[in-house]
């Protein structure tokens, strides 16, 4: 048995019935670490020895029968935006390349309450900015399902892990798509929450208006499981209401009769790759066979999302970037005077994508430009999300595609940024209306991976959950793996 | 519209960025097409639309104004470049220009 291909839920009944241990678990991920992260380059950073010694702590936990959480034991990879107390945390840029966080980064936190074994930090685009991890300050990030191809992005690495099984599950972040697309592009399930749903504390700001963090599996009952212990309220991020978590794993186990689907108009355009179209369309059929009903349904102002988004998006990173200053932590290039040190640190820590966002942005919000830009954008958001309550008052959940193409290659978008922010076209809409967004894999096209994603209400994860879970009750595409040598 | 190299450059000074001449001149294509692309919102009438600046529906998250200690204030001002005596030394400021 390949103890590293094992879903969550299959690593804790093994676990529990004393088949394997935690060690010979954690083991069997490092060693295909060693075997492939040389082709793939998922991670940044390794913890070999923590991890081990949290295995055996496990280990002999088990051995005494104490009581153990579901998570305690099961390796998981981190996006290196989340913090981990002395455990170096870049954010995939150079101007942290150094940088070893004293905390812990709320969601790290209760993995570590549960026993996680955490295996290291996983490769992303610089501070989570970009749709192809190839904006890594360190090196890009390949798709184990054809290595000239990106993984998606921004959290490109921790998708990658586990589609070559790597780990058991991983955790991501998502602003405009960040885990839907990569899910999509690797073949695996992620889970993009509402905004508010998981605390977002010691994780790297990007745009905190749209920032969520969330779950990647190799289904979508692991990621119910986890998801139980991540939502809720905290009181170090002020933006989650204390809003009852669900029992997402007993509540994906209902079947979806009767429940009403949407399928938005607009996300079928012109220029979108055939494959994508037919793996929906195809998704469509098989829920109405599952017993839901597929209903079309128009998002009419879907078209400003890009713009939209990629004004917010630039505003405010031109705002959460000036703490790379060179002063508190990270890179400091000290020359003559303060000036000196902001400039240069800045100019050799930061990449080009965040150097171009802070341009974009310090613009949009410059005097004379900010109703015409930020303010325009704000409003423009409000009709997005507007056409989403509208929707949602007819059906249960939203069906659409997550990207117009399969994973691109590498370097193919990476010249034209206008071209590669286009990408997002089918993720940003749901990340300004702050709802949830879950994709599963659903077939391939020309060999490709391609996913489909579910689009819930504001907190109604475990509607969008059931439908990933049942559909994946019926289908296989997501036990397929891809074949690395 | 397209940025010149003026307001590139200013931009940049704004934003606390030093550019090269290469990336100026990169910055002002790129720049100019995204915002071009974002013209797309001017054509849309909002003058009755509210603004979304956060979809959280919460405002004013009150607590009592207590001291809650970290624990780690050595390990964070640890963490700057130039320290001593428990704080983050910096050049002096007001002799700049």
């Amino acid at each position: 048995m390949e103890l590293n291909k094992l879903t969550l839920l299959e690593s804790f009944t093994g676990l529990r019935e004393k088949k394997f241990s935690s060690e010979e678990l954690t083991r069997a991920c490092f060693d295909n670490i060693n075997k492939f992260d040389d082709q793939v380059k998922a991670f940044i950073t390794l913890d070999k020895a923590g991890a081990l010694a949290q295995a055996k702590a496990v280990d002999q936990k088990l051995k005494n029968d104490e009581g153990v959480s579901p998570l305690a034991g099961i390796p998981v990879a981190v996006k290196d935006l989340f913090c981990t107390a002395g455990l170096r945390t870049t954010g995939a840029s150079k101007i942290l390349e150094n940088y070893v966080p004293p905390f812990d980064a709320t969601a790290v936190k209760i993995l570590k309450d549960n026993d996680a074994v955490i295996l290291g930090k996983t490769n992303c685009d610089e501070f989570a900015m970009g749709g192809s991890t190839e904006n890594s300050g360190f090196f890009p990030t390949h798709n184990p399902w054809d290595l000239e191809r990106v993984p998606g992005g921004s959290s490109g690495g921790s998708a990658a892990a586990i589609a070559a099984d790597m780990c058991i599950y991983s955790l991501g972040t998502d602003t405009g798509g960040s885990i839907r697309q990569p899910a999509s592009y690797c073949s695996i399930s992620g889970l993009k929450v509402s905004y508010g749903r998981v605390s977002r504390y010691g994780v790297m700001a990007m745009t905190s208006s749209l920032d969520t963090i969330g779950p990647f599996g190799k289904n979508v009952e692991d990621i119910a499981l986890i998801l139980k212990y991540l939502a809720g309220r905290d009181v170090k991020d002020s933006t989650t209401p204390d809003i009852e978590v669900d029992n997402y794993s007993e509540e994906i186990k209902k079947d979806i009769k009767g429940l009403k689907i949407g399928l938005p108009k607009e996300y079928f355009i012109e220029g979108m790759d055939e494959g994508v179209r037919q793996v929906v369309l195809e998704a469509a059929k098989k829920f109405e066979e599952l017993g839901a009903e597929i209903v079309d349904i128009s998002l009419p102002h879907s078209e400003l999302a890009i713009a939209t988004y990629y004004i917010i998006v630039p505003s405010e990173v031109s705002s959460n970037m000036a703490r790379y200053d060179g002063i508190k932590y990270g890179l400091s290039k000290r020359g003559k005077d303060l000036l000196d040190i902001y400039l240069d640190s800045r100019a050799e820590g930061l990449g080009k994508e965040v150097k171009r966002r802070v341009m974009i942005g310090t613009y949009a919000l410059s005097a004379g430009y900010y109703d015409a830009y930020y303010k325009k954008a704000m409003q423009t958001r409000t009709l997005v999300k507007r056409d989403f309550e509208n929707a949602f008052e007819k059906v249960d959940v939203i069906l659409t595609p997550v990207a117009p193409t399969p994973p691109f290659k590498l370097g193919e978008n990476i010249n034209d940024p206008l071209k590669m922010y286009l990408e997002d076209v089918f993720t940003t809409p749901a990340s300004l209306a702050g709802i949830c967004g879950l994709v599963v894999p659903a077939g391939f096209s020309n060999n490709l991976p391609v996913g489909i994603q579910l689009l819930g209400k504001r907190f109604d994860e475990k509607t969008v959950l059931r439908v990933g879970h049942q559909y994946q009750l019926a289908t296989g595409w997501h036990k397929q793996k891809p074949v690395l040598k | 519209m397209k940025l010149t190299k003026q307001e590139v450059e200013h931009i940049a000074t704004l934003a606390r960025l030093r550019l090269t001449e290469e990336e100026k001149e990169k910055y002002s294509e790129q720049l100019s097409a995204i915002l071009n692309y974002m013209e797309k919102l001017s054509s849309v009438d909002t003058a009755a639309v509210e603004p979304t600046s956060q979809v959280t529906g919460l405002t004013n998250i009150m607590r009592e104004d207590e001291v809650i200690e970290s624990g780690i204030e050595k390990e964070l001002v640890d963490c700057a470049p130039d320290k001593g005596l428990g704080f983050v030394k910096i050049p002096k400021v007001f002799e700049n220009k």
